[in-house]
C-alpha cells in the first residue's frame, strides 16, 4: 500500500518559444488578502488543451479551488473570445482584457509514452502582457486531481503572496445511520471532498482524528477496547497502536508541532480531567495540569512553546494558555459565553474557538492574549474549527436544526466566504493536513 | 527565452487504506430471562426488575454533574437493590446532551458517571463492582432539537453487566 508522495525534481528547463522577458515580472495583478473586504479577482481559465477530457477536468478542479477561496472569480467560458489551441504561444491579451480577465491560465495535458500525464500551465497577467508562472508536471494518471490542486496552489501563491492550501487532505468522522445508533468511522478525503476513503470499519465509535505534521499518521480516540482511548494510526499501512497505558479514559489528542509528542486529556479517578503530554519515542508522560476541573482540548502553539486549552476551573468552560511545561496557566477568554475547542493558528497569530452564547454556537478567532475576539460564523449547532495550513481558512462542522446530522463547512478569516464541503454522509470532526509533499 | 520549470511525481498511486478490524463496543445489557419477557411482573432480582421497579437512569441539569434530589432518590433505590442482589457488576454510563462541544462533553459525561458511582459507593455498593464509562454526546436516546430531548440525554445509566460476574 503505497502512499501518495511526490519527488520534487527539476527535470530540465524547457524553452517556451515565446518572446523573452528580460525584466523580472512585477505583477500589476495581485490580491491583498489583508484587506477587510476583498473583491474577487476576475480570472479566465480556458480548458487546458488535451486530446481527451482530462484537460477540461483538471481545469475545472483548478477553477473550483480558486473560486471556493473567495479570492477569485472565474469568468464564464461563454464570454471567452480567443480559443486557446496552442498554449505555447502568447495569448491575444486584448481578447482577455476586453472581458476583464485580469489573470489568464492556459495549459495543456498530454500523455507520455510511459503512460504518465504531462501537465503544463502558464499564468498570465493580461493587462501587463506578462507571463507570471510557467510550470509543468509529470504524474501518474490517478493523480490528475492532485496536479490540479498543485496548479491552483501555485496560482494562489503567485497572486496573493501567501501559500495555498488546495493540495491538502482532511481526516474526519463519517457519520451514518440513525442518530441514536450512529456509526462513526474515521475517513480521509481531499480538502474539496473528493477521494473519500475509510480508515476504520465503524464497529466501534471513533472520534477527533488529528494529523501529524509528517502527514503520514493520525491520532484519534476510539471505543474499540471498550474504554475510550487515544490511538495512533499509520495512514498508509493501517498499523495502529495505543498511546500510553493509562488506567482511565484518554481523549482529545493532538500532536506537537514537531510530531514527537501527543498531548491529551486523561480522566482522573475523581471524574475530572487533566492534560498530559506523552513523548512518542521515550514513552515518558508529563502532567501539565492538575486541577479539580475539566481540562481538555489542548493545542500547541506552532513553535511548541505554549499550549492553549479548555478548562471549567473558573465555573464554566473558558480558554486558558500555559507554557508547554504547564507553567503560567492563565485565562484568556472573557467574553459573554462558554468557550471551548481552542486551536492555535499555524501562523501563530490567532486562536480559533467554539463559543456558546445566547443559545447559539459560534466559530470565532481571538489573538493569543484573548484580545480582538471576532465571531466568523453563528449557527444552531456548530463546533470544532481546524485551520488550513496557511492560517486563512477554518473548517468546522455544523448541524442545522432539524437537519439530522452534521456537515462540514469552511469560513475564511473575513467571515464573508462560507462554503459547504460535499460529503456523501454526515461528517464531523474535520482536521486539516499540512500541505502535501 | 522564457523558461518553464518542471516538477515530476513518482508513480505512486493514492493510498489505499487498510480496513481495520476492530472489536465492537459490546453491549452490556443482559438479555431478560424468559420469565421477564413482558409476561406480567418482573422477576425480583432480574434486570427488568431493576429497570422497571428501581429505575436505571438519573438526569442532570445543564453542564452539571450534581446529583439532583430526584436522582438521589433513584440512586438510593439502586443502591438498595444492588446491595440485595450482590452478584451483579455494573457499568455506569455518563452521557451529555448535544449542547456542548464533543471533547468537553466526553469529560462532562465522565464526571457524571463518577458522581453517580461515588453516590452508590457511599450507599454501600462495593467500588470494585462498578465500572464507569463516558459516551459524551455520542449516544443520545431522545432525538429532537429542543430542551425536551436534551434534558433526557443528560443522564447516567446504570447497566447491569450480568449475574455472577
Amino acid at each position: 500500500m503505497n502512499g501518495f508522495f511526490r519527488t520534487l525534481m527539476i527535470v530540465g528547463a524547457l524553452a517556451s518559444g515565446m518572446a523573452a522577458l528580460t525584466l523580472p515580472a512585477r505583477a500589476l495583478v495581485e490580491i491583498d488578502v489583508n484587506k477587510g473586504n476583498i473583491e474577487p479577482l476576475p480570472i479566465a481559465l480556458p480548458d487546458f488543451v488535451s486530446t481527451d477530457g482530462v484537460g477540461a477536468e483538471i481545469t475545472a478542479i483548478v477553477a473550483a479551488d480558486l473560486k471556493r477561496s473567495g479570492l477569485f472569480a472565474p469568468i464564464d467560458k461563454g464570454a471567452f473570445i480567443e480559443k486557446i489551441s496552442n498554449p505555447d504561444q502568447a495569448p491575444r491579451f486584448e481578447d482577455w482584457k476586453v472581458i476583464n480577465a485580469q489573470a489568464l491560465v492556459t495549459g495543456r495535458v498530454s500523455q507520455e509514452a510511459d503512460g504518465r500525464l504531462r501537465a503544463e500551465f502558464r499564468l498570465w497577467d493580461t493587462f501587463a502582457g506578462q507571463q507570471l508562472i510557467g510550470e509543468q508536471f509529470f504524474a501518474n494518471k490517478a493523480n490528475a486531481r492532485r496536479i490540479a490542486h498543485i496548479i491552483a496552489d501555485s496560482i494562489y501563491e503567485r497572486l496573493t503572496g501567501e501559500k495555498g492550501y488546495f493540495d491538502t487532505r482532511v481526516v474526519f468522522i463519517d457519520e451514518s445511520g440513525p442518530k441514536n445508533q450512529r456509526k462513526k468511522r474515521l475517513a480521509i478525503m481531499d480538502q474539496d471532498g473528493a477521494n473519500v476513503r475509510y480508515l476504520s470499519d465503524g464497529r466501534s465509535i471513533a472520534l477527533t482524528p488529528r494529523f501529524s505534521p509528517n502527514r503520514q499518521e493520525i491520532t484519534y480516540m476510539s471505543y474499540e477496547s471498550g474504554q475510550p482511548q487515544v490511538y495512533l494510526l499509520q495512514i498508509e499501512t493501517g498499523q495502529r497502536e495505543l498511546v500510553g497505558n493509562f488506567p482511565g479514559m484518554t481523549f482529545a489528542p493532538r500532536f506537537s508541532p514537531d510530531g514527537q509528542k501527543v498531548i491529551m486529556s486523561l480522566l482522573r479517578e475523581d471524574g475530572n480531567s487533566n492534560i498530559f503530554a506523552m513523548d512518542l519515542r521515550s514513552r515518558t508522560t508529563t502532567r501539565l495540569t492538575d486541577s479539580s476541573a475539566i481540562d481538555t482540548s489542548p493545542s500547541y502553539s506552532p513553535d511548541g512553546s505554549k499550549v492553549v486549552f479548555t478548562s471549567d476551573r473558573g465555573g464554566r468552560a473558558q480558554i486558558y494558555v500555559m507554557g508547554a511545561d504547564g507553567s503560567g496557566q492563565s485565562r484568556i477568554s472573557f467574553g459573554d459565553g462558554v468557550y471551548s475547542t481552542p486551536v492555535w493558528s499555524p501562523r501563530g497569530d490567532l486562536i480559533a474557538f467554539t463559543k456558546q452564547s445566547g443559545g447559539q454556537f459560534q466559530i470565532g478567532v481571538m489573538r493569543t492574549d484573548g484580545s480582538g475576539e471576532r465571531i466568523l460564523s453563528t449557527g444552531f449547532q456548530q463546533e470544532g474549527p481546524t485551520w488550513a495550513p496557511n492560517g486563512r481558512v477554518l473548517m468546522f462542522f455544523r448541524e442545522a436544526a432539524g437537519s439530522g446530522g452534521p456537515r462540514l463547512h469552511t469560513i475564511d478569516l473575513t467571515g464573508r466566504n462560507e462554503q459547504a464541503i460535499p460529503t456523501a454522509n454526515f461528517a464531523s470532526d474535520p482536521a486539516w493536513s499540512p500541505l502535501l509533499e | 527565452m522564457r523558461r518553464i520549470a518542471t516538477r515530476s511525481f513518482n508513480h505512486i498511486a493514492l493510498a489505499l487504506v487498510a480496513t481495520l478490524a476492530v472489536a465492537g463496543c459490546a453491549s452490556k445489557e443482559v438479555p431478560n430471562s424468559a420469565a421477564d419477557l413482558g409476561l406480567g411482573a418482573a422477576t425480583p432480582g432480574s434486570s427488568q426488575d431493576f429497570t422497571v421497579n428501581v429505575g436505571d437512569r438519573i438526569f442532570f441539569d445543564t453542564d452539571s454533574s450534581v446529583i439532583r434530589a430526584d436522582a438521589q432518590q433513584t440512586l438510593a433505590k439502586q443502591a438498595q437493590w444492588l446491595n440485595q442482589y450482590g452478584n451483579y457488576a455494573i457499568t455506569v454510563e455518563g452521557h451529555a446532551d448535544e449542547r456542548g462541544t464533543r471533547e468537553y462533553n466526553l469529560a462532562l459525561g465522565a464526571r457524571r458517571a463518577a458522581a453517580t458511582r461515588d453516590f452508590l459507593v457511599a450507599r454501600g455498593v462495593a467500588a470494585n463492582r462498578i465500572r464507569t464509562i463516558s459516551f459524551g454526546k455520542e449516544k443520545p436516546v431522545a432525538i429532537c432539537d429542543d430542551i425536551s430531548c436534551w434534558s433526557q440525554n443528560r443522564r447516567a445509566v446504570t447497566v447491569l453487566n450480568g449475574a455472577g460476574s
